[in-house]
């Protein structure tokens, strides 16, 4: 496994600010006969937003609750922020923020005593406390509630309350384990705003879990497929989605008929071809120029409903990897 | 497995890991804020304790006036009374609460030491179970009570009120940390009874008769009660108050085994 070192601009584009925020080497985590993660292999250089994409059960949660220190690997090793997880895991936790999947607060307390209980468990001073909130409360946003019990609060509260949880002590590292699941489209929207901000302006790694293609998409500078416990690719959205082809033709067909592969595959500018359901999908370099070939071709021997042009989506790459689609 | 050769750059941190008594006293003082919005959790013990404290001297109060001169039941009752309102008098609930609700996550994603999250409701335990004792003890010195080892021994009896409570407090945490179940924690409380009703806790330990009395030489409850009972109506018995400590040190030592076992195991789990 390679390091780049500080000042190197990584293939991928990203710059380099310095070693790997996060390196492991055959994560695996076992719990009885089921192999929740099995073999993940990560190098995520510091100040990259990396993209954790699975369906649920993939193994997302369970890598992440290990590079955080709260579940030990069966096997393997990883380093996070320069400590290894496993035999070093005080001096991670000294620099890493974390946002579960589920916010993680005590609904009795208030927002305002959350984060001031925070502040002292990572040894900050009164003084730095109050500074950190002053810091962080453009960020929480929820005005006076901060002086009410958190079981007062919505869903959009919650998440931002437990956000700032996680960045009360300025971590290096922020793991946000699925930071959207459950949101409106408007606090989505606000937590990719902050995730961006947060990188952009204070370089901070994030690891960011998520099920939603969309987000990896719009978020991560590589994106890292996860299924069944395994990386089965890794690259940026564009590179991943390359593999499929510059371009997707969906085919909608009346029924099934696999007679139409074989045709449309020995069709010239086609990249390859699946069926999904009745939907045959065709990748393409130049998807203008032969979506008309593959149309009569699909007319002389079957019957086609509709026929769409589009670009590839991370689902593509998903369905492409691993023969079924996230949502499924 | 695959070694990584690699050396990853470290920078210092903006946080640091607090002293460990820096570390109990943030946690205690989470649970005792907790309190005012959990009192349905202290209530329950208060009223119990005294009303039996009030019920038992009204019900038998005369009979032992008539049948045994000199016996006053208020100061044999008084024991009985902080026993029922300490036994049981823990955070475990407010425990499993953050378990369920992910809190403990997020404490153990922080640099606080693993023992420190158990001591620190423990500390906030014995805080609640002393002031819980205090309007025992007072309405008992407003009845007539007298503490025959003198206002020393008032001490030495809230002290060893507290001992016992943070050691049968321990076996709620043991629970708690193992199940992550409220139903399971709130039914601790009913492994006391048996022990506190099979023994002296109504009639003197000489009176007992048959299997009780058998039963009570061996229940740790009972010489808990004899040490309490000691100062109040004997004055100073080492015998009496070293018995109360070893069995307190007995059920402590077996319910923070448990506990310590129990924390270990969910830390594993993860």
């Amino acid at each position: 496994m390679s390091v780049l070192s500080a000042g190197q601009v990584s293939a991928t584009g990203v710059p380099d600010s310095g070693p790997s925020a996060i390196v492991t080497a055959g994560l695996v985590r076992r719990f009885g006969g089921n192999t929740a993660v099995d073999g993940v292999d990560l190098d995520i250089r510091r100040g990259e937003i990396y993209g954790f994409l699975g369906p649920n059960g993939a193994g997302k949660s369970t890598t992440v609750r290990m590079l955080c220190t709260l579940l030990t690997p069966t096997s393997g090793q990883a380093f996070v922020a320069g400590y290894d997880v496993a035999r070093e895991p005080e001096r991670v936790r000294l620099r890493i923020g974390v946002a579960l999947q589920e916010a993680a607060l005590d609904p009795k307390q208030t927002g305002l005593q959350l984060l001031r209980l925070q502040g002292r468990l990572y040894g900050l001073s009164r003084a730095e406390v109050e500074a950190r909130l002053e810091a962080l409360s453009q960020l929480i946003d929820i005005g006076d509630a901060m002086k009410a019990p958190i079981e007062t609060y919505s869903g959009g509260m919650k998440r931002r309350l437990d956000l700032a949880a996680a960045l009360v002590h300025s971590p290096e590292v922020l793991f946000l384990d699925e930071p959207t699941t459950g949101l409106d489209p408007v606090s989505r929207a606000r937590m990719w705003e902050e995730v961006r901000r947060l990188n952009s302006e204070l370089g901070m790694t994030i690891f960011l879990t998520t099920q939603y293609l969309e987000e990896a998409d719009e978020l991560a500078d590589r994106v890292g497929i996860i299924n069944r416990g395994q990386i089965v690719a890794e690259g940026t959205p564009a590179e991943l989605k390359r593999q499929v082809g510059d371009d997707v033709i969906v085919a909608r067909l009346a029924h099934r008929d696999d007679a139409c592969l074989g045709l449309v595959r020995d069709l010239p500018g086609v990249l390859g071809a699946e069926f999904h359901g009745d939907e045959l999908l065709v990748g393409a370099h130049d998807g203008a120029a032969t979506i008309g070939s593959v149309a009569v071709a699909l007319a002389s021997v079957c019957q086609v409903r509709n026929l769409t042009l589009r670009t590839p989506t991370l689902d593509d790459v998903f369905l492409e990897l691993t023969g079924n689609r996230m949502e499924d | 497995m695959t070694s990584i050769d690699i050396t990853v750059g470290r920078r210092p941190a903006v946080a640091r890991r607090s002293r460990a008594a820096a570390d109990v006293s943030a946690i205690a003082g989470r649970a005792l804020r907790r309190v005012p919005r959990e009192l349905e959790t202290v209530i329950p013990p208060i009223f119990i304790a005294l009303f039996f404290f009030i019920v038992n001297i009204g019900t038998l109060q005369h009979l032992t006036q008539s049948h045994l001169p000199g016996f006053d039941i208020k100061s044999f009752m008084l024991p009985t009374a902080i026993l029922l309102g300490v036994t049981g008098i823990s955070r475990a609930g407010s425990l499993v609460l953050d378990i369920q609700s992910g809190y403990l996550d997020r404490l153990l994603l922080t640099p606080v030491r693993r023992l420190a999250i158990l001591v620190g409701h423990l500390v906030a335990d014995v805080a609640i179970a002393t002031a819980l004792m205090v309007p025992i003890v007072a309405l008992a010195l407003g009845l007539g009570v007298r503490f025959r080892a003198g206002p020393l021994g008032v001490l030495v009896f809230l002290l060893l009120g507290c001992l016992w409570s943070l050691a049968f407090a321990a076996f709620g945490y043991a629970i708690a940390l193992k199940t992550g179940n409220p139903a399971a924690v709130n039914s601790s409380f009913l492994l006391f009874f048996p022990f506190l009703f099979m023994t002296s806790s109504y009639v003197p330990k000489g009176q007992l008769s048959g299997w009780l009395s058998a039963v009570a030489t061996w229940n740790p409850v009972t010489y808990v009660l004899e040490g309490l009972r000691s100062l109040v109506s004997g004055g100073w018995s080492a015998t009496a108050l070293g018995e109360a400590l070893l069995a307190i040190t007995a059920v402590g030592v077996l319910s923070f085994s448990l506990c310590l076992a129990a924390l270990k195991g969910r830390l594993r789990r993860g």
